[in-house]
């Protein structure tokens, strides 16, 4: 009988190709962007621990307290010291169990080649850079000690900077400019994509930090110090032994606090990822209540259907339909309904979910128990809208139905 | 009244609509007997009654007042399921605007009974194509309502209303939609159901020739039988 009830729920959907498409549409969408957040939503999760876990999770980071960001000389600059080359120095001299120590200076500029202009990310720093970031290059080399010493034009670029100005061709050789400063491109980066936070990894410019001091930013400070530990030393070793380095280094007292700041990647990473997993479950609970709102119009167009179908339930009950078999009969045709919303929501989420990871490039990540879930609420919101709309056909006199219009 | 031996008995049947002052009374007070195999026609003027007294009496509907027994069984006082198992397994419908599904072939229209039935799909099939070929539309089988004449249409639906081989059709006005030759073949057609069959039929018409096909005519006047006469069986030669 159920069976009978479902073909027979099927056949009417097919007959109202169009309404029915209509009365799925709420549903789709819905069910669409409910899949497609949470796939991305669980896919950026994913890229963010992978890139963090590409940061080395033994990369410590040091920064001084200067606030972020084109500030003037206010009264915090002249308390707070930037971090300068003797205290690079004396890390390189004194800290044991680090595999790489590179500095890295950094501004948004604008880069110019030809007629053609770009505002990118500027790093200045050294060989060592590319090590410490795990940054690798398709082509070219890096720079040479020489030219970290002395400051030489040289630069490599990243894959934007490449698109922008060279298409797909070979910028090895190419003189850009940066600024009012032109360099010469020795290598280009491997493609990184973009971060979590939708942030162009490969809009970026690496040049000598020495060429970067003199030519870019006009001073001789060290925006942040990469240390990647070795193999056999935990970041939470080595932190201590920098912190008393740089303490050394920068003269602070033991009644002061440091006015330098070390970062543990591994500690951000994780921070970045709760809060990435956050904002997923926000914008899945938004997509859910629209999937509601779908639910309002599976209902209202089933009120109209059994409005229409007046005639054809008087005819039923006529002819021996119990109320149950009406009430089934509505209450099938709903759920299917919603059910093949559902599954067409579920498979445009996926496609959604499946271009967003190509175009963002993070993972395609999508979950099984995530994609079930919403068969069954789908399923479900067709049953409880459907009930009232069904109840109402169930409850018709046959009299007044046969004469309904 | 020995009403065992009928198979419809109306007790002084009232149906009232409205209240007090606007309260009118489509029955009132309505006496009748029908007979297992009789084969009658309720004729009367607009607003007469007729509709509403075949209602109550294809079990679609109940009386206000007084007694209404189907089968021996007090259908009057059975509730909307019950009732809907009477008309499932002893009463046929045929109306006058067909109500046929649109959009459904002719063979899944007449096989609809038989799926609150519980009847197994290859029965039904089986089932419904020899009612079809009772009311003469082989061929016809998977043409929608469509695709058919008035006529044709009329026909599905009688297909419909014997193929679980009812006690009793009703039939409100069946030729009432039908130009005369059409009127004549369903005419023919019921008679032959009723004879050949033992089909007991109430039909509802306000024609005279197509209330010449029944044996016996009820005239109804404002919700009470103004006449009941039998036909006098012409002797056979
Ligand atoms: N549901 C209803 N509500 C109010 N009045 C009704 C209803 N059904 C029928 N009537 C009235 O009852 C009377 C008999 O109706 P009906 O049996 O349909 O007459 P007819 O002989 O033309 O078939 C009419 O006056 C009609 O208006
Ligand atoms: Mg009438």
């Amino acid at each position: 009988m159920i069976w009978e009830t479902v073909r027979l729920s099927l056949r009417s959907i097919r007959r109202n190709v169009l309404r029915s498409f209509l009365t799925l549409l709420g549903i789709v969408i819905g069910v669409a962007a409910v899949i497609a957040m949470l796939t991305i939503g669980s896919g950026t999760t994913e890229k963010v621990k992978a890139d963090i876990s590409k940061l080395g999770s033994n990369l410590l980071v040091v920064r001084s307290g200067r606030p972020a960001g084109p500030g003037g000389p206010g009264g915090l600059d002249q308390v707070v010291r930037p971090l300068a080359e003797k205290d690079l120095a004396a890390l390189v001299a004194h800290l044991t169990g680090a595999r790489v120590i590179s500095p890295a200076s950094q501004k948004q500029v604008r880069v110019i080649f030809g007629t053609e202009s770009l505002t990118s990310g500027v790093t200045g720093t050294d060989s060592a850079y590319l090590d410490a970031r795990d940054w690798k290059l398709v082509s070219g080399r890096p720079f040479s000690d020489s030219e970290t010493r002395s400051g030489t034009g040289v630069c490599l670029i990243g894959e934007t900077v490449r698109q922008q100005f060279f298409g797909s061709g070979d910028p090895e050789g190419e003189i850009i400019r940066v600024n009012r400063t032109s360099c010469k491109i020795v290598g280009l980066l491997e493609p990184k994509g973009y971060t979590g936070f939708g942030q162009d990894q490969d809009n970026v410019v690496l040049m000598p930090l020495h060429a970067y001091q003199r030519r870019i930013a006009g001073n001789r400070d060290i925006d942040s110090i990469y240390i990647a530990a070795d193999d056999r030393t935990p970041t939470s070793e080595l932190q201590p032994r920098v912190e008393d380095i740089l303490r050394d280094a920068r003269r602070i007292t033991p009644d002061r606090e440091s006015d330098f700041a070390i970062r543990d990647m591994t500690q951000i990473a994780d921070a970045m990822a709760s809060a990435t997993a956050t904002m997923t479950g926000m914008l899945g609970a938004v997509a859910g209540v629209s999937l509601l709102v779908g639910g309002i119009g599976i209902m209202n167009i089933m009120l109209v259907s059994v409005t229409e179908r007046t005639r054809e339930i008087g005819i039923r009950l006529a002819i021996g339909a119990h109320e149950k078999h009406i009430l089934i009969q509505f209450l099938v045709e709903a759920t299917v309904l919603s059910l093949l919303g559902g599954i067409i929501g579920i498979l445009i989420g996926l496609a959604f979910a499946g271009l967003a990871s190509v175009t963002l490039t993070i993972p395609f990540a999508p979950n099984p128990a995530v994609i079930l879930l919403a068969v069954g609420f789908s399923a479900l919101i067709g049953m409880v809208f459907g009930f009232f709309p069904a109840l109402r056909g169930a409850r018709l006199d046959p009299i007044d139905a046969l004469r309904h219009e | 009244m020995a009403s065992g031996a009928h198979l419809i008995t109306f007790d002084k049947v009232w149906k009232s609509y409205g209240q007090g002052e606007a309260q009118i009374h489509a029955l009132a007070g309505v006496d009748l007997a029908i007979k297992r195999g009789e084969f009658v026609a309720i004729m009367g003027p607009s607003g007469s009654g007729k509709s509403t007294a075949l209602n109550i009496i294809g079990c679609l509907d109940t009386p206000t007042a007084g007694t209404y027994s189907f089968m021996g069984i007090d259908a009057g006082r059975l509730d909307r399921n019950r009732r809907a198992m009477l008309r499932n397994l002893y009463v046929g419908f045929v109306f006058q605007g067909y109500n046929l599904l649109a959009r459904t072939t002719a063979a899944e229209n007449v096989e609809l009974p038989l799926i609150y039935r519980g009847v197994a799909a290859r029965e039904r099939r089986d089932l419904a194509m020899q009612a079809l070929a009772q009311v003469g539309l082989v061929g016809r089988e998977h043409h929608t309502p469509a695709e058919l004449s008035g006529g044709q249409q009329q026909r599905v639906a009688i297909a419909r209303a014997i193929v679980t081989r009812p006690t009793l059709l009703v039939a409100d006005e069946p030729t009432g939609n039908l130009d005369t030759a059409r009127t004549h073949e369903i005419m023919e057609l019921l008679t032959k159901l009723n004879k050949e069959l033992g089909l007991t039929i109430t039909m509802v018409t306000h024609e005279a020739d197509v209330a010449e096909y029944a044996k016996r005519t009820i005239r109804f006047v404002d919700g009470r039988v103004a006449s009941d006469t039998a036909k006098l069986e012409v002797a056979q030669p």
